[in-house]
């Protein structure tokens, strides 16, 4: 069984490097940005360089499913060119619905044989959420259904990334009332390790920063309680924003046309949620280092957060309180639930010196009675 | 001279709060004011104008500082309220808290009879807090535990210290920072509530009830009607073991 698509013997990614015609200069400036986004010391440097070396590159395959494609936008646009080029261009993967050559019978076949050949060594990437509803229908592929591929693909696979929010929580396609049943990747796969990678999209240094630390050190970046590797999700974007003093002072936007936003004042009560947003935006920002939303006068929408489409609205602080009504939050609720208690108690009160007027009129007099007892 | 004592009630003096009960509860009592104003300061933060620099003020800052001292008071005083539950006097003991016996719930529906209802029960309520009083004491620690739990979980990823950050499994359990942030501000509507409920029962049963209610949280001191006291039935919700306060039996008594 040949197959031209799959090369016998991989080459190293420095083989790749210079092949693609990058200079050793070039390759060094890429391991070093490298080592610095996966938060390791400067003396990792060297070993991050021997890794790429001289390890054969990881075979990928990369599934696409209910998704948009902004994750491998945000990817083949990361800053270093070698990201693009190395990692992903036709070399790496050997299979992805958006940028592989080949289509048809033809693409079936090469994941196949990757399967095949590499099992238990390739890399599974997953790009979109499975939609579990109506049997799975609403997204299949060379006439199986999502789960089926997934499922097919993840048994041989060494790790597992979940792209973006869709593969990591569902993303807006999983928003109430959710009519595919679309469902994150960690749901529907057990006994391998599944790495979260969420954002919509993630920043593409970011992604380019784990498949460079699982090809360096052979295992899965540490992840924290959610599953996402803490190189790049421990701090709240708020920690890291340039407005954070503004906040500190207590200056804020008030609304997005008056002096304050021209000011640069922090964007929270207008909606930015940051504070409970953790990504790596304010520090590494996006599209080469040039901005992030929070800078060009948009807050955070929290968009690597779990449900960040149904907990709460965009530009206001407080949530919604479902059932009742889209107005309606918590202190609205609670509001009225103090005026009714204070209704309640003064009720009550009233009642009480009608009700219990014998009772009160007895302690009173027997007060008095002690006296008149003193005195005789 | 004649005394007419069948018309008006001796009283008793018992000692029911004793001194770290009352430094318990009103440290928490200022602990809780604290957050709440301070948390609705940081859910929604005054449209404040200024023209000094950002540098040079520090205003919602200090408010969180406040936030986060008044929450470890808070957190450790709560801790040493449940110590004291199983040190401190029968009054102030644990099972005083929780319905678990017939005698407990037949109480509470006393209460209920009494206070809601309107209803002149001749039943006596007990002398420290009632078994009403008991249990909803018992849903505001599980309040306390809730907003200690995500209070500290939000705080946990900008913590240094290990405290704060072995609650760093909290927001995982909420999916994220947002849930777990709106369990805190949905839960600070309880504390307002119990608050005001609370401190008008207070009165309430003190107007009702002549046995000193209010001042008790002050000096510790409830005054009981004798034949009351006398009726161990009548002190505590639950039974209280009591053979454990008896003086023991020394040798000298058998001779
Ligand atoms: C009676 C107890 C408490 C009340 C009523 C309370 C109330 C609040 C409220 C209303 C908020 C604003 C939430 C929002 O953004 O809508 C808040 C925030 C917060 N609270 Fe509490 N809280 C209490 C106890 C605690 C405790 C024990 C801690 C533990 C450290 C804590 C830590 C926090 C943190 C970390 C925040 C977020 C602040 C920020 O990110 O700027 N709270 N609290
Ligand atoms: C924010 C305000 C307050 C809070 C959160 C609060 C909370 C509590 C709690 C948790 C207990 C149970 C104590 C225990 O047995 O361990 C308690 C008991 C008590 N509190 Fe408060 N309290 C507040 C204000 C007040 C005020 C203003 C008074 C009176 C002037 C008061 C008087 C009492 C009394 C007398 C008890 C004993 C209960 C009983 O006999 O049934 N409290 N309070
Ligand atoms: S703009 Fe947003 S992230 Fe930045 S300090 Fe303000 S609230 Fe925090
Ligand atoms: S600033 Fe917030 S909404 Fe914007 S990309 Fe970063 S995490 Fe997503």
């Amino acid at each position: 069984m040949s197959n031209e698509l799959v090369p016998t013997k991989q080459p190293t990614y420095y083989e790749e490097v210079e092949r693609k015609g990058y200079s050793r200069r070039d390759f060094l400036q890429f391991v070093s940005m490298m080592t610095a986004f996966i938060g390791l010391e400067n003396s990792a440097i060297g070993q991050v360089a021997k890794a790429l070396e001289t390890k054969p590159r990881v075979p990928v395959i990369w599934l696409h499913f209910q998704e948009c494609t902004c994750c491998s936008e945000s990817f083949i646009r990361s800053s270093h060119p070698i990201v693009a080029d190395i990692l992903l261009d036709k070399i790496s993967l050997d299979y992805t619905e958006t940028l592989m050559a080949a289509s048809g019978f033809q693409a079936e076949e090469a994941m196949q044989n990757t399967m095949k050949k590499y099992k238990g060594e390739y890399i599974l990437c997953v790009e979109g959420s499975v939609p579990m509803g109506a049997d799975g229908v609403y997204c299949m592929i060379g006439g199986k259904t999502s789960l089926q591929i997934l499922e097919e693909a993840a048994e041989g696979a060494k790790a597992i990334i979940a792209w973006g929010s869709c593969a990591s929580n569902g993303c807006v396609q999983a928003a109430k009332p959710n009519p595919t049943g679309a469902t994150p990747i960690h749901k529907l796969v057990k006994g391998k390790p599944v790495i979260k990678v969420p954002g919509c999209p993630p920043i593409g240094e970011v992604m380019a920063g784990v498949i460079v630390h699982l090809v360096t050190f052979d295992r899965i970046p540490e992840l924290d309680g959610l599953g996402r590797p803490k190189a790049f999700y421990s701090k709240r974007v708020h920690d890291t924003c340039y407005r954070r003093p503004f906040y500190d002072a207590g200056l804020y936007v008030e609304s997005f046309d008056d002096a304050n936003a021209r000011k640069g004042y922090c964007l929270y009560k207008v909606g930015c949620k940051g504070p409970s947003t953790y990504n790596a935006c304010g520090v590494m920002k996006w599209n080469n280092g040039t901005s992030f939303p929070i800078q060009s006068g948009h807050g955070c929408i929290g968009c690597s957060e779990e449900n960040y489409w149904d907990n709460g609205r965009l530009y206001d602080r407080a949530s919604s309180f479902a059932g009742f009504g889209i107005e309606a939050n918590a202190d609205t609720f609670g509001k009225v639930a103090l005026g009714v208690t204070g209704a309640a108690l003064a009720g009550h009160a009233v009642m009480t010196n009608i009700k219990k007027k014998k009772l009160i009129r007895n302690l009173e007099d027997e007060g008095k009675q002690s006296e008149h007892e003193l005195k005789s | 001279m004649k005394t007419n004592y069948l018309h008006v009630h001796r009283l008793r003096r018992v000692y029911v709060w004793e001194l770290p009960v009352r430094y318990y509860h009103w440290l928490n009592a200022l602990a809780i004011i604290a957050l709440i104003i301070t948390g609705f300061l940081i859910a929604s933060p005054l449209a404040l104008q200024s023209n000094q620099e950002a540098t040079n003020r520090f205003v919602m800052g200090w408010v969180r500082v406040i936030h986060f001292i008044a929450a470890y008071i808070f957190f450790f005083n709560f801790l040493f309220r449940i110590y004291w539950g199983f040190v401190g006097n029968k009054y102030a003991n644990w099972k005083q808290f929780i319905p678990t016996s017939k005698k407990f719930i037949k109480e509470m529906w006393t209460v209920f009879k009494i206070d809601i209802l309107m209803l002149r029960g001749k039943e006596h309520i007990s002398i420290g807090h009632n078994a009403m009083a008991g249990f909803i004491y018992f849903l505001t620690f599980w309040a306390f535990l809730i907003q200690c739990l995500t209070g500290f979980g939000l705080y946990a990823s900008t913590a240094t210290w290990w405290l704060p950050k072995m609650f760093s499994w909290v927001p995982a359990v909420f999916g994220g920072d947002i849930l777990t942030r709106q369990v805190h501000h949905w839960t600070m509507w309880f504390f307002i509530l119990f608050a005001v409920i609370h401190v008008y029962l207070v009165f309430y049963h003190d107007y009702v009830e002549g046995r000193g209610e209010m001042s008790s949280m002050g000096g510790g001191w409830k005054f009981i009607e004798e034949d009351v006291f006398h009726d161990e039935e009548f002190h505590t919700p639950n039974k209280h073991d009591a053979n454990k306060h008896k003086p023991k039996k020394t040798s000298s008594d058998e001779s």
